[in-house]
């Protein structure tokens, strides 16, 4: 318990400093956009396959359902609902924690185990400003755009199953799909991206700069990395949920 | 230039270091010696303000580092030039950004310049540049990444002070002999404070004139070579044991050199 208070402690200082440092000169730019590109880039195949098998499993599911009730033609709207507020953010942020939390957290344990933080500040730079930044600013950019094509491949997904198999027009899947697309639902699947970038970079980051004993502890800070970001993205994602379907109720 | 007053420090209950006392001054060269885990590193990390002391004071041009902000304290650094442990040069660089990364960083020079700069220190640790620039440093032997570690240091604004931490360890006995040569070299030629930090006893007793022996965390040593070589004391004559007939040689060697 004293552990878990003083991890919570330091992990929030350190986010707190983090997120300080990016209106703090200097900016690291090719640093930055290193980043966004293997972040993006590096992740996109990944997301695409995520959103296709994901949007077809669950159009698949709901279909069969719907259809007990004749209510097929409203295959679109759940999709919409489910994707663009629950399931594209939630596996989107899954998977680039998966890939890019256990990546920064090996990168920088690496440095640190071998002295290269250190190194870095012999030569007067600030190790935050130089490596935290750079990932936490191109998650915060890259994590909302790759939603975005995580939910559209899966809403075409969807399109293929509700055509192929249940029989449902293309054009109404996709007039229902554009109904649902109001501001509540794009609001919140924005939202979300955005505060899943935060949660992955401060804890991608910190287990890197905190992390111990050789390269046993960086495997062990990678593990602990992703498993904590995993868990964080949905304890948090129950969160904002919560919160909209309170406060943003007529908009949705 | 260098200051160590009284400092204690732990890693939280594991004491470390316990009321040492020594000072460097500028242009002098010192050996801080000791068995693995006696707290000689330590002292390297807690004169860059990496770590701060318990009890007691570091002062680095009269400055106690501890109690400056994380800003000064990098200006502090500015002036220090520190070669870790196996160099820690940045991996994903490659050599000639390593040796030109503090002015790829800090100032306004072109690339062509700083990668002009960058050769010609290769050149003064005794690398083909050419040969190495643009390879990566894991593709450099252990003794030229230590030699492109002191070049990155020295390319930084003209260090007052250089440490080293364990410079030659896991070198062969030519790269070793490079090493050792480059740092009295500068230390001649340029008149920086210089402070070794190795375990290695045979590689330090050609290269300075002042010893710190430092056994369980606390001074048991502070002397001339010689009188390292009469000391009573029963810590380090158990300490340079196993080194005595390599320490008899280099002695002899010392006095024909002189004679």
């Amino acid at each position: 318990m004293k552990h878990f208070a003083y991890t919570s402690q330091e992990l929030f200082i350190f986010s707190v400093k983090t997120f300080a440092a990016i209106f703090r000169r200097p900016f690291y730019f090719t640093e930055t956009k290193e980043q966004m590109y293997l972040i993006g880039i590096g992740s996109l195949y990944l997301v695409i396959l995520t959103g296709i098998f994901a949007g077809q499993g669950f159009a698949l599911a709901f279909s069969n359902e719907l259809a007990d009730f004749g209510a097929k033609d409203y295959l679109g709207r759940i999709m919409t609902i489910a994707i663009v507020r629950e399931l594209g953010p939630v596996l989107a942020a899954l998977m680039i924690a998966a890939r890019v939390a256990s990546g920064i957290t090996a990168e920088i344990g690496a440095m640190k185990s071998s002295n290269q933080i250190n190194a870095l500040k012999s030569f007067g730079i600030d190790p935050i400003q130089k490596l935290a930044v750079p990932r936490l600013i191109a998650l915060m950019v890259m994590v909302p755009v790759l939603t975005i094509f995580c939910d559209a491949i899966a809403i075409f997904g969807g399109y293929i199953i509700a055509v192929f198999l249940a029989h449902v027009s293309g054009t109404m899947y996709f007039a229902a799909v554009k109904e649902r697309l109001i501001f509540g639902n794009l609001f919140i699947g924005i939202i979300k991206p955005i505060v899943f970038s935060f949660v992955i970079a401060f804890i991608a980051c910190y287990k890197g700069f905190t992390a111990e004993g050789g390269t046993k502890g960086v495997g062990k800070a990678t593990t602990e990395s992703v498993v904590l970001a995993s868990i964080v993205i949905l304890v948090v994602n129950f969160f904002i949920t919560k919160l909209a379907s309170t406060y943003l109720k007529g908009y949705l | 230039m260098i200051e160590i007053k009284n400092i204690s420090f732990a890693y939280g209950e594991t004491p470390i270091l316990k009321n040492v006392s020594f000072s460097v001054g500028s242009s002098e060269s010192v050996v801080v010696m000791g068995p693995s885990g006696s707290g000689k590193s330590t002292i390297l990390r807690l004169i860059l303000g990496l770590e701060c002391p318990q009890t007691g004071e570091i002062l680095v041009d009269g400055k106690n580092i501890c109690h400056l902000r994380e800003k000064e304290k990098q200006e502090i650094r500015k002036n220090i030039g520190m070669v870790f442990q196996d160099g820690a040069l940045f991996d994903s660089m490659s050599v000639w950004e390593n040796v030109g990364f503090y002015l790829l960083e800090h100032s306004n020079l072109s690339i062509d310049e700083i990668g002009k700069r960058a050769v010609e220190m290769l050149g003064f640790v005794g690398l083909n540049a050419k040969e190495i620039m643009d390879k990566l440093p894991e593709q450099l032997s252990g003794g030229m990444q230590r030699r492109v570690a002191i070049g990155r240091s020295l390319l930084s604004t003209a260090p007052k002070a250089m440490l080293y931490d364990e410079p030659t360890t896991g070198l062969d006995p030519q790269s070793t002999e490079n090493v050792l040569e480059l740092i009295s070299k500068l230390n001649r030629e340029r008149q920086i404070a210089t402070i070794v930090v190795t375990h290695q006893i045979t590689d330090a007793i050609g290269f300075a004139k002042r010893f710190i022996v430092i056994i369980e965390g606390e001074i048991a040593f502070d002397g001339s070579l010689e009188e390292l070589r009469d000391s009573k004391d029963l810590k380090v004559l158990q300490f340079l044991a196993p080194f005595r007939l390599s320490f008899n040689e280099v002695l002899k060697k010392e006095f024909f050199n002189y004679t």
